[in-house]
């Protein structure tokens, strides 16, 4: 399942600068490890020690907020767009 | 309404936090503010229309010197200040000189001894409603948005925008107005007319997003990272470190106005509890500089039953808060996904505080009771804080002995549709006889 990731501004040097990038995977976590393959470094900035999403990122699967969906298990269906999104905005 | 965005809305050339506006060395003036240090851990960068650590997407806040300071000599300083949040300038980050700058000059709003509301809640120690509808766009939203217009000029950015529940929105299209920006700001397309009436008269661009508040926060916080985006300052995200900090003057303002002295109890609304968390820090911050006395002092949250994402987390015993899907009249604090939720766990725990919530029916009995007890009308999110306040009493919870300050965020003339079924007393002819017929004498 091939997906197109956005990228926050915090994570570009990661990516070469890139907004979006392909990634491949079934759900959200297999999303994150192949993002890992080829940007190294990322996973650790968006997970915790624990292998969890970090409190304060929120990741959308197209629309939605993968919290209120299954988490790293959020399937990631052909063509989605997964969004990754610092989560102290707002108020 | 326009649905399509206006071409050319995001084609404004401005300047961006490389080359700050207002220096010559690649250093901007914001006062007494030195760095941005990452709540989480501890993560330090230089000042910048940053928001999250690039280490653990932490929130970003600003770090200070105050190390200068004679606590006297700042006591008189403060008190010789205008009469409003500038008094407090050197507290904040913004430039020695702001009050000469074109700004709306909010705050030092009235807190009210409310003794007949003490009265009917059964509060002894005194009670007072620190009540910032009268700041000039009528809410307390006016006090961060003059920070974040002080960033954004320090940046060198001309374009202010944010996300909106629609206090913000106004406070954003007048400071912009009075300041020279030019504005866009987006809220819910569903918000109370009110508050949309409020944000469009000052002229800015006003974009309704077909969703709730936390999607409209996603969109802005897509676009910030979009070249469409580049070079706005979007107060409540790239620039919200600088923005919340006008929250603290809240609490500045209670405890000088209390004769400088620490409320024991203080309660207040929850949104994204970016508002709560900043009170928290200005009280430290006195305690610190020597301007109140070192005494404990309980923080108690207030939200509405329909989006309580917080007091659902405090009461599970929670440390994390999981989002909800807002459902409240009170859409001034209609955040689901509240960023500072967690730290306002943390505060409401340490201070011996609680979190509590309010039925929409009990907010409205709230906001009906503030007004005929104090003459002040609040929006839905006063209604929520009052609510909270007499069922922490009727719980037991809050200690109707101690001193205690209940926050009222908003005009009631921004949400007139909560009390919709508020009206005539009687319809008569215009004579005596009629009076007296409808009992009215």
């Amino acid at each position: 399942m091939s997906v197109t990731v956005r990228i926050p501004t915090i994570l570009r040097t990661y990516t070469g600068g890139k907004a979006e990038v392909s990634a491949d995977g079934a759900n959200l976590g297999e999303v994150i490890t192949d993002l890992e393959k080829n940007h190294t470094g990322i996973a650790a900035r968006v997970l915790d020690d624990q292998g969890k999403l970090r409190r304060f990122v929120n990741v959308y699967v197209n629309d939605d907020d993968v919290r209120f969906e299954q988490g790293l298990e959020t399937a990631t269906p052909d063509g989605a767009g997964v969004s990754i999104i610092p989560a102290v905005a707002g108020g | 309404m326009r649905k399509m965005r206006r071409k050319g809305l995001a084609s404004m050339a401005v300047q961006t936090a490389e080359t700050p506006a207002n220096s010559t060395d690649g250093t901007v003036d914001l006062g007494p503010a030195t760095a941005l240090s990452c709540r989480e851990c501890g993560h330090q960068v230089p000042l910048g229309p940053v928001f999250a650590c690039e280490e653990c997407f932490g929130p970003l806040e600003i770090a200070y010197d105050f190390s200068a300071y004679d606590t006297e000599e700042l006591r008189k300083r403060i008190e010789a200040g205008p009469a409003n949040i500038w008094r407090y300038a050197p507290l904040l980050p913004v430039p020695a000189d702001v009050a000469t700058k074109p700004n709306i000059n909010p705050g030092w709003t009235k807190l009210v001894q409310a003794d007949n509301l003490a009265r009917e809640l059964g509060v002894t120690g005194g009670l007072y409603v620190k009540d910032d509808s009268g700041n000039p766009t009528h809410s307390f939203k006016d006090r961060v948005v003059a920070q974040a217009i002080e960033a954004a000029r320090a940046f060198g950015f001309t374009t202010l925008s944010c996300s909106s529940t629609g206090n913000l929105a106004g406070a954003v299209g007048a400071a912009a107005a009075r300041a020279g920006f030019r504005s866009c700001v987006f809220i819910p397309h569903d918000l109370e007319q009110g508050k949309v009436v409020m944000a469009a008269v000052y002229g800015g661009e006003l974009v309704g997003i077909e969703g709730n508040y936390d999607d409209v926060n996603r969109f802005c916080s897509e676009l910030i990272g979009d070249p469409a985006g580049e070079g706005w300052g979007f107060v409540n995200v790239n620039l919200r470190p600088y923005y919340a900090e006008g929250s603290k003057t809240l609490a500045y303002e209670i405890c000088e106005q209390l004769g400088w002295r620490l409320p024991d109890q203080l309660v207040v609304p929850i949104a994204s509890g970016s508002q709560l968390t900043k009170i928290d820090k200005g009280l430290k911050e006195l305690i610190g500089l020597g301007l109140v006395e070192d005494k404990p002092y309980k923080i108690f949250g207030a939200q509405a039953e329909g989006c309580s994402p917080v007091s659902t987390a405090f009461k599970a015993g929670h440390d994390v808060v999981r989002p909800q899907k807002p459902n409240t009249i009170a859409k001034s604090l209609a955040i689901g996904n509240p960023a500072d939720g967690p730290y306002v766990l943390d505060i409401a725990r340490r201070t011996g505080g609680a979190v509590e919530d309010v039925t929409d029916e009990q907010v409205v009995d709230a906001i009906k009771l503030l007004a005929r007890t104090e003459g002040i009308f609040a929006e839905t999110a006063g209604g929520v804080t009052v609510g909270v306040t007499k069922k922490l009493i009727e719980n037991g919870v809050l200690d109707p002995s101690l001193t205690t300050v209940v926050l009222n965020t908003g005009d009631g003339l921004k949400t007139l549709d909560a009390v919709a079924g508020t009206g005539l007393t009687a319809t008569i002819r215009p004579n005596l006889d009629s009076f007296r017929e409808a009992g009215l004498a």
